[in-house]
């Protein structure tokens, strides 16, 4: 860990500012992504602006029947919020798919939203990876790639979003809130909230830089009946291999994303159309273009069983 | 004293305070966190110094340059120590790689150099400042590219079962081809991690030229001497100290770099230095149990007879290094006349193989138990059966040699019984709960019984107290208990007037732990120190030893009671003694048995394998604590079921290591992947191995449980997997189709 400076902001404005204002400052929440990677030397940030005194640990309800969460509600209330299990339990499922409880109780929304991808040669600063120091290559092509993206990859990184939360967002068309330094507020979808790797794989979302997260929003209630169904090697405390989250109403119609597989959650207005057709159709169409390496081809057929699996009524979780 | 014939009844057959199931004596301190752990003994070296270990960026080259000079600039440095200014090194006897590289480097992560600092943080952020330009050699990785071509070597892996070269019993050949019913089946492990819990941790410091280590070691003998050689100065002149070890598996067996690096960073600082491994480089810095490939033919008459048995392993290891032996259990455990054994060693530059809990069966059984499986099912027998029909009283390869006890049959027949055996349905993929494929899979355990020659000292106080000291360690065993159980026992006392005192080099040399051998060995060497502090107590009482009884804080004799304590009342008892061995391992075969029995849930859509139910049945001779010891039962089984469903290093064969160095990528069992386990002990009673008539259990209990898995998984889904772990990627493709996926 190289040594840093910190501050505890007191107004948005000003976080965004001090953050904006030097070079190498990074925003610090609940700190459990980032205080591992500044362990390990893979995050160096030169100061810390620390964003608890915000006042962001709000879930309010919005004007057109939605809820607001505040970027810094902690996973654990955020899932345990009694109208996010009524109304949107798709999320409290895949945020209670993550991580542990201590963890839990420690992240945030924004700082779950902004967790670097669990490569394991990104956490290996011996060995080339172009998201870690840019042009020095990737390990990861033509390595072990067993947990890593086939579909939205590129050629110079093959890396997946790792989290769990971000993919019930993305089902529930969720948007991030933020303000610039500038005081400027904007509003992004979670569609477009995580790059493609491209031939910038060192840039994982669209926000600039000292773009501080204010709240995620959530629209009105879908209905339906809600899944999310995470694979993995162990039964707890263990990424995805394949996560499906899907709300599926009555008629068979729905929504669907994937986690574990891309550089960001991954669904399409195409796969979600083939809903009714079952699981097969939906993956043909989520994952045309695919390009699996050797070691994670398997994610392909598992995710059309995991999603076989969401499908079948029987089962909840 | 010496044990060369079988025990007669002695004051342990009492079984008054051992075979009890008493709580561990040194709970209150782990559970109050006040036991003290290598990293966390700050009294004992005041103002220690922090060291942060550089670990080697490439796998197999040289070092061309090393320049430290931003690393000796940079805050709170006290010193940078690399083999520039190591001065000479030797290597250690027990360890293949040097415990610190330069000008070679033999694998990833290999020590280069040791930063000194006043705090962790200081230290860690220099060591990145440290400038290594390396120069890449090519090295071999890929254990199934260099298999063709290893030599047989056979060999020993240092702790455990010895593998022959080649072993021929009969003529395999002829009659594998002669056989009506045959299989001939490849099966492969993976490198595993021990990943214990507590990091490799050393606190060292100099007094002139005498050095203290307060470390983390299993092994505290191996350990002083490895160190004293690699150092290059008297024995006499060091003392190591391990009082507790939170987890080793082996390990811990062997010095590592922590202590080495400690040392030289305390001298190079002139001040006492602590340091810790952080858990990313203790996979490739460290030894881990070699992934193996085993192929494994049986030959049976179509009655369930096995004719022909034989098994080859192939493991790869750094040059001079040693073998997984994953064939010895093949030697002993089943029945035929005709048998091939080889065990082959390839050169590889990963990380130093070397023993992990049960090394040898635990990797073996993986794959013999699965082919026993596969085989009772070509020959339409139920498996539990196929394994007793082959049973042996005698070492095969020497019918004239008995077993000293065998019970296999009777775990294995009382496992079915207590588990609901009759309930699997012997063709599989019929049983279903809902959607989830339901199988049950059974496996031998077996373990080699290994004695190791055991000192200890035993004082008794003035006050009545007795304490035992010896180098013995508790590596969450339960050592102390089962020691202070034995003295107890031995002197008539309660277990509240008993000390005892481990891992110090200072006391006498025991067994240590490894190889299952420390609870039977160690306390047979308190046993041997309490005979004789017997006969000094009968002496000064002027008593007949062998007349007398001790008990219930006395020594009774012809009638008459004396206190105990009365024997020290004119000054404190001491006495010292090393149980020795004689020939009654080689007259007998000593081993320990048990039958694992595993009920498995396969998600019928992922493939997801999840254990729900296990059961093992051990015949281990006396049990010494049954509360301990099924600790180390549940917790093997634990450790068994990472090793069928999760655990792997996965190697990079293009730069050379273990790509997935953390316990993210390492993945162990967690809470939710273990069911209930139930653990029944067998009443046994070994008299040819020990005057304390019992064995280990501590890697019985990993022996045979991958295959129970792998054997319950292919009940549940009728495919067959046979490359550990039993990922779901390894069964997906011939997997039915179910419910929704048919609509589709
Ligand atoms: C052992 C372990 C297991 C895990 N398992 C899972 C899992 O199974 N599934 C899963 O989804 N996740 C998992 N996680 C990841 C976990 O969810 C994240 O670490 C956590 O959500 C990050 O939140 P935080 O508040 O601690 O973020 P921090 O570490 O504080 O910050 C993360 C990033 O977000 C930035 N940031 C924080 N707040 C803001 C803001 N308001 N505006 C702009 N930028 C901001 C920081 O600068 C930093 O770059 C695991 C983590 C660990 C350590
Ligand atoms: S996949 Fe991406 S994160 Fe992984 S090594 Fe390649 S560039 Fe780095």
């Amino acid at each position: 860990m190289k040594a840093f400076t910190y501050e505890r902001a007191t107004s948005p404005a000003a976080a965004a500012a001090a953050v904006a204002g030097r070079p190498g400052a990074k925003f610090l929440a609940g700190g459990t992504n980032l205080l591992d990677l500044m362990k390990l030397e893979i995050e160096t940030p030169t100061h810390l602006v620390d964003v608890q005194d915000l006042k962001f640990d709000r879930i309010d309800a919005t004007a057109d029947g939605g809820l607001r969460v505040g970027a810094f509600v902690s996973n654990t209330a955020l899932s345990a919020d009694p109208r996010v299990m009524r109304d949107y339990a798709v999320l409290t499922r895949a945020i209670q798919a993550g991580a542990s409880g201590q963890l839990r109780n420690k992240a945030t929304t924004a700082g779950n939203l902004l967790q670097r991808t669990r490569c394991p040669y990104f956490y290996d600063t011996n060995q080339p990876c172009n998201k870690r120091s840019p042009g020095s290559g990737c390990a990861a092509i033509g390595g072990y790639s067993r947990q890593l993206a086939v579909i939205g990859t590129s050629d110079q990184c093959i890396a997946t979003y790792p989290g769990d939360m971000a993919v019930a967002l993305r089902v529930l068309d969720a948007s991030v809130e933020t303000i610039d330094p500038k005081g400027a507020v904007r509003t992004i979808p979670l569609a477009d909230f995580h790059r493609l790797p491209g031939k910038s794989p060192e840039i994982d979302t669209v926000l600039a830089p000292g773009e501080l997260i204010t709240a995620v929003t959530l629209p009105r209630p879908l209905g339906g009946r809600h899944v999310y169904r995470k694979v993995r090697d162990r039964a707890s405390y263990a990424f995805a291999l394949v996560s499906v989250a899907a709300v599926i109403q009555p008629d068979g119609t729905g929504r669907v994303a994937f986690g574990g597989v891309a550089p960001r959650p991954w669904r399409s207005p195409a796969a979600d159309a083939a809903l009714p057709h079952g699981g097969a159709a939906v993956v043909a169409q989520a994952f045309a273009g695919a390009k699996p390496t050797r070691d994670n081809a398997f994610k392909l057929p598992l995710a059309t069983r995991t999603l076989a699996a969401a499908l079948t009524p029987a089962r909840t979780a | 004293m010496k044990f060369d014939t079988p025990a007669g009844p002695n004051p342990i057959d009492r079984m008054k305070v051992v075979g009890q199931p008493h709580d561990r004596v040194d709970g209150p301190l782990k559970v109050t966190g006040t036991a003290p752990y290598a990293y966390e003994r700050h009294a004992v070296a005041p103002g220690a110094l922090y060291g942060f270990i550089l670990g080697a960026a490439i796998a197999k080259g040289r070092i061309a340059a090393i320049d430290t000079r931003r690393a000796d600039a940079a805050p709170g440095v006290k010193a940078v120590v690399s083999y520039l200014n190591a001065g000479p090194l030797g290597k250690g006897g027990k360890n293949t790689a040097k415990l610190l590289a330069g000008p070679e480097v033999d694998h990833y992560h290999q020590a280069v150099a040791i930063v000194v600092a006043d705090t962790f943080e200081q230290a860690r952020a220099a060591a990145r400042l440290i400038d290594v330009d390396y120069v890449r050699g090519s090295g071999a990785f890929d254990l199934a590219a260099a298999a063709p071509t290893a030599p047989l070597t056979g060999g020993s892996s240092k702790e455990g079962s010895a593998a022959p070269k080649l072993d021929r019993v009969g003529d395999f050949e002829s009659a594998f081809a002669a056989a009506p019913v045959t299989l001939d089946a490849t099966y492969t492990t993976p490198d595993e991690a021990h990943a214990m819990m507590e990091p490799f941790a050393t606190i060292a410091a100099w007094d002139g030229d005498r050095l203290t280590v307060w470390t983390s070691n299993q092994m505290i003998n191996w350990a002083h001497e490895d160190l004293a050689k690699t150092l290059g100065f008297a024995p006499d002149k060091l003392r190591v100290d391990s009082p507790f070890i939170g987890g080793g598996f082996g390990g811990k067996l062997f010095l590592r770099a922590d202590a080495v690096m400690a040392a030289l960073g305390a001298k190079a600082a002139g001040r006492p230095v602590k340091v810790a491994m952080t858990r990313p480089m203790m996979f490739n810095n460290a030894t881990h149990r070699p992934a193996t490939i085993q192929r494994i033919r049986l030959g049976a008459e179509r009655s369930g007879k096995l004719t022909a048995i034989a098994h080859e392993a192939t493991s790869g290891d750094l040059p001079g290094g040693s073998p997984e032996t994953a064939t010895s259990q093949t030697k002993l455990l089943y029945a035929a006349p005709n048998r091939l054994i080889g065990q082959r060693l390839a050169v590889l530059d990963l990380p130093e193989g070397n023993a992990m809990r049960a090394p040898g069966e635990a990797s073996g059984l993986m794959a013999l138990e699965i082919a026993m499986d596969e085989m009772a099912e070509k020959l339409g027998l139920d498996p539990v059966e196929f394994r007793i029909v082959n049973d042996t009283q005698v070492d095969p390869e020497k019918p004239g040699r008995q077993f000293s006890q065998r019970q296999l049959v009777r775990c294995l027949r009382e496992g079915a019984e207590r588990f609901g055996w009759r309930a699997r349905d012997a063709q599989p993929g019929r049983r279903r709960d809902g959607d989830t494929l339901i199988g049950l899979g059974v496996a031998t355990a077996f373990r080699n019984n290994i004695n190791m020659k055991s000192g200890a000292r035993v004082r008794l106080g003035g006050d009545g107290v007795v304490t035992v000291e010896t180098d013995m360690t508790d590596i969450g065993t339960g050592s102390y208990t089962v020691i202070a159980q034995t003295a107890a026992e031995m002197m008539g006392v309660g277990l509240d007037r008993v000390v005892v005192r481990l891992g110090d080099s200072d006391f006498p040399t025991s067994s240590g732990s490894g190889g299952q051998w420390g609870g039977n060995s160690s306390t047979s060497g308190v046993y041997a120190a309490c005979v004789k502090l017997r006969e000094a107590v009968a002496q000064r009482l002027g008593l007949d030893p062998a007349a007398c009884d001790f008990a219930d804080g006395e020594v009774r004799s012809g009638g008459r009671g004396v206190a105990l304590t009365s024997a020290a009342r004119d000054g404190e008892l001491v006495a010292d003694d090393t149980m020795t061995y004689g020939t009654l391992g080689k007259q007998y075969q000593q081993s320990t048995f048990g039958a694992h029995f595993v009920e498995v849930g396969v998600d019928a859509y992922t493939g997801e394998i999840r254990v729900r139910r296990m059961l093992a049945v051990c015949a281990a001779g006396r049990i010494l604590n049954p509360k301990t010891a099924r600790s180390q039962v549940i917790g093997a089984m634990t450790m068994g079921v990472g090793g069928a469903l999760m655990e792997e290093l996965v190697v990079d064969t293009r730069f050379g290591f273990f790509v997935n160095h953390d316990l993210a990528g390492y993945e162990v069992p967690v809470h939710a992947d273990i069911p209930h386990q139930e653990v029944v002990f067998l009443d046994e009673a070994d008299d040819k191995v020990s005057p304390m008539k019992a064995k280990g259990v501590g890697e019985l209990g990993l022996c045979g449980v991958g295959a129970a898995v792998a054997n319950a998984a292919y009940n549940a889904t009728g495919v067959r997997i046979r490359d550990y772990p039993l990922t779901l990627d390894k069964h997906l493709d011939r997997l039915p189709e179910v419910g929704a996926m048919r609509r589709a």
